[in-house]
């Protein structure tokens, strides 16, 4: 009988917090497209979108609507099974990394430990690459069913560059894991709390390895080859309209932010904030969780800033450049700081 | 070679240094410019609700003005048709009736007055020539216009409307 008891306070509240999380990510992506626009203009020296309600803060909302409404063509001769396919591969995954990220640390209500982690997998590292390579997938059927041999060469394109970009990523990451020893991010941002230094100042090379990559993996300036707006037209998505159009572009704001979430956790310490450890006799727990929350947050948001601050100042490069850079430059790079983190990681064990 | 100018310069070609082939920082200078000009005072200017200041001779749309109590100052003359420089400017004169003289100050008056804003440089020759102060040009633009003959301004457009029959 044991199997056929169901948790159910476990089930409920596994299940709001999936959703609050998932809200919370469409609607950092939602205003991510707001902040783009407007950390565009400041840069550029305008004012961004300011018609839509008090700082144009409803324009998120008018896009939306916008795209919502826009006639929705499927090209006669495209698989429209597969066409309908890959936008939506591109979002769930994209919505389905934010699972293992630890937002926060536990929070006791009414007597019951939750987790701010939907699920503390011991691979979490791992689930998060299996998971954003599968978005290699939403790309690529979008870009053949779509039948036009453009689509199809922009989504060559991308999924080529994501996957060389995927190498180096992993590469770094796996100098970090050295230090770590672990690969679940609940054990790795308890491990800098604790320490109270941060991965980014034991791995710098490391962490701007895995910075750069994020920004290729993403399709984000200066590695925005695959969608260029101002030269290509349309990339891989050029056959799409309406909401399916807007699910692409969508699944990369929420990809954005659940990379910054990612790096905040791996290489800033998470939820951890400075004087966490001497605040935690005074304060209460769940207070603290709280705050470790907006920790968290805020480093998320202050990287969703760089993305856009780079995007609006290093020009794109060329695609030559662009392998180049991957292949002979990131992953020699990388596997040099491999090898130093494991000499030294070897070094300290024995000695 | 002499020199022309003196304001040549001689390209850098050089080999770059392990810094400069690194870019990372020539691109940290740069994205310190652009997080400078986040804060930097913004060019643009919220156009309907706040307008960009004209000069103080600017000038824009014509208007016929009237005098004192009301009547059409301008008399047909055609003298700033002729001074037209575009030849924006066409008019028909006809006489005052009896009984008219609350309407038009002179014997003679412009039955139809035409100003074609597309021809228009706005050059103000014909406020200069109106020996009659019959016709300014005030400080708005044309605005803009689905079709060419809406640009052809008659005297209903041009007459500024009357200062009795506004105080009542």
């Amino acid at each position: 009988m044991t199997l056929l008891s169901i948790d159910w306070f476990f089930l409920i509240e596994k299940i709001l917090l999936i959703s609050v999380i998932l809200v919370l990510s469409l609607v950092v992506a939602m205003y991510a497209t707001w902040g783009e626009r407007k950390v565009a203009a400041w840069i550029q020296d305008r004012l961004g979108p300011n018609r839509a309600g008090p700082m144009g803060l409803l324009q998120p909302l008018a896009d939306g609507g916008k795209l919502f409404f826009k006639e929705e063509i499927i090209p006669t001769s495209a698989n429209r099974f597969m066409f309908v396919l890959g936008p939506s591969i591109a979002m769930v995954v994209a919505c389905m990394t934010s699972a293992v990220i630890p937002w926060g640390g536990t929070l006791t209500i009414a007597g019951r430990e939750v987790s701010l982690q939907v699920a503390d997998v011991n691979i979490g590292i791992l689930y998060i690459f299996a998971v954003v390579s599968m978005g290699v997938y939403g790309i690529m059927i979008g870009g053949w069913a779509s039948n036009n041999k453009y689509s199809l060469l922009a989504s060559v394109r991308a999924a080529s560059q994501i996957i060389s970009y995927e190498l180096p990523m992993g590469l770094a990451l796996i100098a970090l894991l050295m230090t770590t020893g672990t690969l679940s991010l609940k054990t790795i941002v308890e491990q800098q709390i604790n320490s109270g230094v941060y991965n980014a100042f034991i791995q710098p090379l490391g962490f701007l390895i895995f910075l750069i990559c994020a920004f290729a993996e993403c399709n984000r300036a200066p590695f925005d080859l695959p969608e260029a707006e101002n030269e290509l037209n349309g990339g891989y998505h050029l056959e799409y309209s309406s909401m399916k159009l807007g699910f692409f572009l969508f699944a990369e704001y929420i990809n954005m932010f659940i990379s910054s979430a990612l790096m905040a956790t791996l290489y800033w310490g998470g939820y951890g904030f400075p004087g966490m450890t001497s605040l935690a006799s005074s304060l209460s727990p769940n207070l603290i969780t709280i705050i470790g929350f907006l920790a968290l947050f805020i480093k998320t948001l202050i990287f969703i800033f760089i993305f856009m601050w780079v995007r609006w100042t290093v020009p794109r490069f060329r695609y030559d450049q662009l392998m180049r850079l991957g292949w002979r430059v990131l992953i020699p790079l990388s596997l040099a700081n491999m090898l130093i983190t494991g000499a030294i990681e070897l070094f300290r064990h024995h000695s | 070679m002499q020199p022309l100018t003196n304001r040549a310069k001689q390209v850098d070609r050089r080999p770059m240094t392990l810094a400069e082939k690194l870019y990372l920082p020539a691109i940290g200078k740069g994205m310190g410019i652009t997080f400078k000009h986040i804060f930097k005072r913004k060019a643009t200017v919220s156009f309907p609700d706040q307008t960009r200041e004209f000069s103080p001779v600017f000038r824009g749309l014509h208007i016929l003005n009237r005098d004192e109590e009301g009547r059409e100052r301008c008399t047909a003359c055609g003298l700033c048709a002729v001074a037209c420089p575009a030849e924006a400017i066409t008019m028909e004169a006809a006489e005052r009736k009896p009984g008219e003289e609350n309407l038009y100050r002179e014997e003679k008056y412009a039955a139809r007055y035409e100003i074609n804003m597309l021809r228009c440089i706005f050059c103000g020759f014909c406020e200069e020539a109106c020996p009659k102060d019959a016709i300014y040009l005030s400080e708005t633009f044309a605005p803009a216009n689905y079709q060419r003959k809406g640009f052809i301004y008659g005297k209903d457009d041009l007459l500024i409307p009357d200062p009795k029959a506004q105080g009542k």
